[in-house]
């Protein structure tokens, strides 16, 4: 799809299946944001906080899951985008990326936006408003 | 335990967006969209240069709230907005600060826990609010007693 204009409510964008997670991943996010938080990088940390395994950044996933939109930031841009972590990303998970068009009015799309690992069990959930700009 | 800090604000830092650190970062969550960093792709598009993916701000500085010391093992990342007017370009200058919005707590499954809202914001060169985005950080029961210690 080159344009969000023929999507209708109920619609889905094209979804998108990640590689499976793996740990130089999680270390490349680390570095790129600046979150050295243990948890996601050392199996020994992970272990003593409680954890089976080392955990995706939740940033990482919501990070990922705003792609589904960047091929459509010519004709608006992401002015919402909320979201709520319901549940963790191991090492290996196979997560996928969901956009569902819950509204349209005037130039605002909402989407329902989700990331299911490959149980089907939501890991992050939420909102993106969208804004078209004014042709 | 927080609830006194209610309303405190960092000090404003000047962050800029830079070219290599979108490109790393574009590059972590797995989209090099040449939006992002291809300078031809960036001059012409409709904003006459690259833009910055939307949860890039996490990589800003927003300074340091006195008497806020988090650990940083320990605490949960519960929920996660950004609001932006437009898009980040590449290139500019964003001063970064953030305030306390807000502390709670409540009784979970796994003991009392605390709620932490903070509240980050961006502004560009003009004094132009560019984003906002709000964190709830969930501290559990295990924290707050090492913490309280």
């Amino acid at each position: 799809m080159n344009s969000l204009a023929e999507l209708k409510v109920g619609e889905a964008l094209k979804e998108i299946q990640l590689e499976p997670v793996d740990r130089i991943t999680l270390i490349k996010y680390a570095g790129a944001s600046g979150d050295y938080n243990p948890i996601h990088t050392i199996d020994e940390e992970a272990k003593k906080a409680g954890l089976p395994g080392i955990i995706a950044h939740g940033m990482w996933t919501m990070g990922s899951l705003a792609k589904l939109f960047t091929d459509f930031y010519e004709e608006g841009f992401i002015q919402d985008y909320t979201i709520r972590f319901k549940g963790m990303v191991f090492l290996n998970d196979v997560v996928t990326l969901q956009a569902e068009l819950a509204e349209e009015n005037d130039n605002i799309l909402r989407f329902h936006v989700r990331a299911i690992n490959q149980n089907g069990n939501e890991v992050i959930k939420g909102d993106v408003l969208y804004q078209r700009y004014a042709s | 335990m927080f609830k006194e800090h209610i309303g405190k604000q960092s000090n404003k830092v000047k962050n800029m967006v830079e070219r290599g650190a979108v490109k790393k970062f574009a590059e972590s969550i797995g989209d090099l969209h040449p939006i992002f960093i291809d300078e031809e792709t960036g001059k012409n598009s409709r904003y006459n240069r690259n833009i910055a993916p939307p949860t890039f701000p996490r990589v800003f500085d927003y300074g340091t709230i006195e008497g806020l010391n988090l650990p940083n093992k320990g605490l949960i990342h519960g929920e996660q907005t950004y609001q932006y007017q437009r898009p980040l370009f590449v290139g500019e200058e964003i001063t970064c600060h953030s305030v306390i919005k807000n502390y709670f707590e409540k009784k979970g499954t796994q003991g009392e826990m605390g709620f932490l809202v903070l509240e980050s914001n961006g502004e560009d060169e003009m004094g132009m609010m560019v984003f906002t985005s709000t964190q709830t950080v969930i501290i559990t029961e295990a924290v707050r007693k090492v913490l309280i210690g």
